[in-house]
């Protein structure tokens, strides 16, 4: 049931300012942020190591005619150039994505995207590796470059993939979920329906840290230790050894602190398989890490979806459907990242929060002679994409109603009495209470309020919009029956150690890029074993050092691995119930627990707390029969569901109607996750996805102009948000716990992002209704607002 | 890490000793004050001097002082410096206003009067300010000193009356009475180039009307200040009219072109509405009365 408890009372749990479990404590990782000691891959330094660089393509789609590596080779301090040739005779001039195709690591025949890699340079110091790429002379043959994805599929488009056999058009697939005809008959019948084009345009995660790798290949006896800037140092191993044909035990992967991945570390890179194949070629441990320029050029975009909606509704305002149809532009390669069964993610949700009678999308994925990707910056799998769509149209429909877009959306909230909810498109939504969380935001916004001030602005001629979303998420993939990467079920390991002074280490196969799992999953352990969260050490991004798993991007870690780590605490606690069982020479039936302790039930003064059991343990008690000498246990979890977490936001916005500058006055994030394990780190991760929106919906684009020239290659181009474009953030929330998961949490990191930019796009059509705008695609930027209020509001694509 | 070509790095001890060095190392040689914009283009590879010949040493070039009529300020004078100053702010707010929206802290930290205005970026928010206060740049050479007013200053986009084996020392204000000034810019995001920036200088006469005006726009390929615009200001009593029929010249005097920032129309009625604001911002200021 939905309350406005972040989690249990606990009298039990001491000093709220220092709970031992959930509550709000400072992170245990940031000590060493802020003191400049963090382990980041540009910080690793090992004797002999050299430095890499890659040559990429000047343009866009050219054929390659030849490449002379001669003089980069006389270059004094280079060791060695390696180009697409030389990995063909290694077989590693190709490599398998995450969807089932190939992404050139080097280019052999021709090049598909500008930015892409031609040649690599080895050299003993990244000055000279950089020098000497202009050393490189290439001969390209410039072919007629596809940019427009709108014009993928014409007969006469240049076909990019023609490494493909029997391959003579740039479609990748097509995919459909829903009732086509059950949806149309709907559409045939409604009162209303509202048409709507909307663009989710290419942008970028530009993480703070780039991507970057240190392979060390060690010749004598063939292992191979990475460092890389990974989500998923695990997933990694498994596709090195198939990828390079290195035996698994004999590649350790590991990831250290990373800054910022929002999806962008997802997958492998052809610079990080470079970096391995420099170390074979020269003997050496190799560094490479791309610049700013090389990141947001050739790594894994976001969205890039052109998506036409429809709804259906009653002209009272009940939405009896959703249809939409989109085209996908995935680039050069098909590498999103995506669970197997998934080729558009999971943005078959965008059904919204809504009871609809019937609903159907296809999604069309093509290829373009741009940068590969598709899955990144904190989308949860395409649910940002599914949720902009919905949450855009629910609004178009508001207007064509008359309707206020709040009273909306409360009209056609699925009911709290019908979770678990299966939606029209497969999805069974766990657990959920929308109105009180809408009924708060517009309480906490002073929504009534707000709306006079606007009516009164109007009439001054002053432009002010107020913008509602809803949003459901699905987050936490997966039921290993249902969700795989390159078939490995996405399912999360966790151990758990406690010493015989009754400190614990927690080892677990998620990584963190700045999540605060080092604070998190202590904090879990600490719930369920009464240790204090100070007394436990949580270990990860080491493949050598921690369990199988999946690692962390769609908001996961909490919903799978979170899991994880309470089932394994409670193994312990289990384990501890018979320890404690020898130890007081009573019955283990006979035993009851607090938090922190084992007594015995009607005589709680005769109990033993876990470190005295943890010390017995390891010590010379007689232990029963099947209970080894140690406090320790391991769990795999694979979830019986996904989560889904929800939320309400409310935007408000002023709009300079001389200039169409956009300043976004007011935020107000009401947030339900499910149960909050560190409600100061779930603001932080709201903030963060808060500010991501803005960046989105006002000013990130990757452009490229007709030639497929990136035109948004550095940070002067690519503009990502300031403290000085956002407002100060209101941040609310209500608990509905997830009833499958251990400790009810869903998932929070990636819900800002997801539920954001339709608030503030909302919020922007709002304002400019006196100009009779319905619509207008992100970015926001004040030119695009203008031109809106002209009258020619236009796609970014 | 963006890595630049290689080069080689000289500090320079004062003046004689920068000009010196300038002179050495020939064409290829350039010096370097804040380096917001050089280091951004080496580290691009667009630019690759042989040389820097650093010149943050050369404390001579570093004051804001008072000299009769005019407002002296040193080429080294960094853009914290011109926006925290209070006798500037109260001079010529129209750098006040222009320095706020000028990059972020860090930059405004190192970044210096006259490297922006050597730089002569097209976009570059403080051309447009000296225009519109008539300034005069002071520049040393191996022949000496001469002073060139800004409108023989800018030769173009990035280029200036500086030479290669030049300095450009100091920039001179002449302070009027009854004057005014503003500066407004749109950016995409604070930080970012301007889409189109528009800057105002007016003195009034004793009657109230306007005895001498400039009016200067940023970002849209104009040459100087607007001299049409100027003329139907100059002897006229300041009012929207007024402004309007200025704006509406400013705009078409202006050569935008369609870039990420926007297009062609929306900078030409950027030029028009900051043209607007600025001129009415100027003359409540020339006034003394504080716009509220």
């Amino acid at each position: 049931m939905t309350t406005t408890q972040e989690h249990a009372p606990n009298p039990a749990a001491g000093d709220p300012n220092r709970p031992i479990g959930f509550g709000r404590i400072q992170r245990k990782e940031d000590p060493r942020f802020v003191r400049g000691k963090g382990n980041y891959i540009d910080d690793i330094v090992l004797p002999g190591m050299l430095h890499g660089a890659i040559l990429r393509a000047p343009v866009a789609h050219a054929r390659l005619v030849s490449i002379d590596t001669t003089e980069a080779l006389a270059h004094p301090k280079v060791r060695a150039v390696i180009t697409g040739k030389d990995l063909q005779g290694l077989n590693l001039a190709w490599a398998p994505t995450l969807s089932a195709d190939v992404q050139a690591v080097l280019v052999t025949d021709k090049v598909r995207f500008q930015g892409q890699e031609v040649a690599f340079v080895v050299a003993e110091d990244r000055y000279a590796a950089r020098d000497a790429l202009e050393l490189i002379d290439v001969e390209y043959d410039v072919l007629p470059p596809l940019v427009d994805a709108r014009r993928a599929l014409d007969p006469g488009a240049p076909v990019i993939r023609d490494d493909i056999e029997g391959r003579t058009d740039n479609r990748i697939f097509d995919w459909e979920v829903g009732d086509a005809a059950e949806t149309e008959a709907v559409f045939a019948t409604a009162d209303v329906v509202v048409a709507q084009e909307v663009v989710y345009p290419r942008v970028h995660p530009a993480p703070m840290e780039t991507c970057g790798a240190v392979a060390d290949f060690d010749p004598v006896d063939g292992r191979l230790t990475l460092y890389e800037t990974t989500q998923a140092p695990h997933a990694h191993r498994t596709l090195y050894a198939i990828v390079a044909g290195i035996p698994e035990h004999k590649i350790r992967i590991v990831s250290p602190d990373i800054g910022g991945g929002f999806g962008n570390k997802v997958g492998i890179y052809p610079g990080y398989v470079l970096a391995v194949v420099g170390s074979i070629v020269t003997g050496k441990p190799v560094k490479w890490v791309e610049d700013r320029s090389e990141n947001l050029m050739s790594t894994s975009f976001a969205r890039d979806y052109i998506m036409q909606g429809e709804i259906a509704a009653t002209k009272e305002g009940k939405i009896l459907a959703v249809r939409t149809s989109v085209l996908a532009d995935h680039g050069a390669f098909n590498a999103t990242a995506q669970p197997t069964k998934n080729p558009a993610g999971f943005f078959s949700i965008f059904t919204g929060s809504y009871d609809l009678k019937a609903a159907y999308c296809k999604v069309t994925g093509v290829y373009t002679n741009k940068a590969p990707g598709g899955v990144a910056y904190a989308c949860s799998f395409r649910v940002t994409e599914a949720v902009y769509l919905v949450e855009r149209m629910v609004d178009v429909l508001a207007r064509k109603l008359d309707m206020d877009p709040a009273e909306l959306r409360l009209k056609n909230f699925i009911k709290p009495e019908q979770f678990p909810y299966a939606n029209k498109t497969g999805w069974v939504y766990d657990s959920g209470n929308y109105e009180p969380a809408m009924r708060l935001s517009m309480q906490m916004a002073g929504y009534e309020d707000l709306r006079r001030e606007q009516r009164e602005k109007r009439g001054r001629g002053e432009l002010m919009g107020i913008g509602v979303s809803f949003f459901t998420e699905t987050v936490g993939a997966g039921p290993r029956k249902h969700f795989d990467i390159v078939g490995l079920g996405m399912a999360d390991g966790a151990e758990l150690r406690v010493h015989p002074t009754g400190k614990a280490v927690v080892r677990i196969s998620v990584q963190s890029q700045g999540q605060g799992h080092e604070t998190t999953f202590a904090q879990i352990v600490a719930e369920e074993l009464g240790i204090p969260p100070e007394s436990i050490d949580v270990v990860h991004g080491d493949t050598d050092q921690t369990p199988f798993g999946l690692g962390t991007y769609g908001s996961r870690s909490t919903p799978v691995s979170g899991g994880a780590v309470a089932l394994v605490a409670r193994k312990v606690r289990d384990k501890a119930k018979f320890i404690a069982a020898a130890m007081l020479e009573a019955r283990p039936e006979d035993l009851e627990w607090e938090k922190g302790r084992w007594f015995v039930k009607g005589d709680p003064s005769v109990g033993k707390t876990i470190t005295e059991i943890a010390f017995a343990a390891h010590g010379t008690v007689p232990l029963p029969d099947g209970i080894d000498g140690n406090l320790d246990a391991e769990v795999t979890y694979d979830p019986p569901n996904l989560t889904f977490p929800f939320g309400a936001y409310i935007c408000v916005v002023d709009v300079d109607a001389g200039t169409g500058q956009v300043k976004v006055r007011r935020f107000i994030a009401v947030d339900d996750c499910g149960t909050r394990i560190n409600p100061m780190i779930i603001e932080g991760q709201v903030h963060g996805g808060l500010t991501d929106g803005v960046g989105m919906a006002l000013m990130e684009i990757i452009a490229f102009d007709e030639a497929g020239n990136c035109l948004s290659s550095s940070f002067m181009d690519y503009l990502i948000p300031t403290a000085m474009e956002v407002p100060d953030w209101e941040t609310g929330f209500t608990v509905t716990p997830s009833p499958h998961h251990p400790i009810g949490a869903k998932g929070i990191g990636e819900s800002a992002t997801v539920g954001s930019p339709p608030a503030i796009v909302n919020a922007i059509v709002d304002a400019l209704a006196p100009f009779g705008v319905t619509h207008m695609d992100m970015p926001c930027t004040p030119a695009r607002v203008w031109e809106a209020m002209q009258g020619r509001a236009r796609p970014p694509v | 890490m963006q890595i630049p070509a290689p080069f080689d790095y000289e500090r320079a001890s004062d003046v004689a000793n920068a000009l010196a060095l300038l002179e050495r190392h020939g064409p290829e040689s350039r010096a370097i004050a804040g380096g917001h914009s050089l280091l951004p283009m080496m580290k691009l590879r667009l630019a690759r001097p042989e040389w820097l010949i650093d010149i943050n040493d050369l404390a001579e070039l570093d004051f804001i002082r008072r000299e009769g009529d005019q407002l002296c300020v040193g080429a080294l004078t960094r853009h914290t410096a011109l926006l925290e100053s209070t006798e500037v702010a109260g001079l010529f707010p129209i750098v006040r206003d222009a320095e706020l929206v000028i990059a972020d802290p860090v930059v405004r930290n190192r970044g210096t009067i006259g490297g922006s205005l050597c730089q002569a970026d097209p976009a570059e928010d403080l051309s447009t300010v000296c225009d519109v206060l008539r300034a005069k740049a002071v520049i040393r050479g191996p022949g000496g000193e001469r002073i060139v007013p800004m409108s023989d200053f800018h030769r173009g986009p990035y280029e200036t009356a500086v030479a290669q084996n030049e300095l450009l020392c100091e920039i001179r204000f002449t302070i009027r009475p009854r004057s005014g000034s503003a500066y407004e810019k749109v950016e995409r995001r604070v930080g970012d180039w301007a889409v189109v920036a528009a800057g105002a200088a007016v003195v009034l006469s004793a009657d109230g009307t306007i005895e001498e005006a400039a009016v200067g726009l940023t970002s849209v390929g104009l040459d100087g200040t607007v001299g049409e615009a100027e003329a139907v200001l100059r002897g006229q009593q300041p009012q929207e009219d007024l402004f309007v029929e200025a704006a509406r010249i400013a705009a078409a005097a202006c050569h935008p072109v369609d870039d990420q920032r926007g297009p062609v129309d929306y900078k030409r009625h950027l030029a028009d509405e900051l043209t607007r604001r600025v001129l009415r911002r100027a003359c409540v200021r020339a006034t003394g009365a504080e716009e509220g």
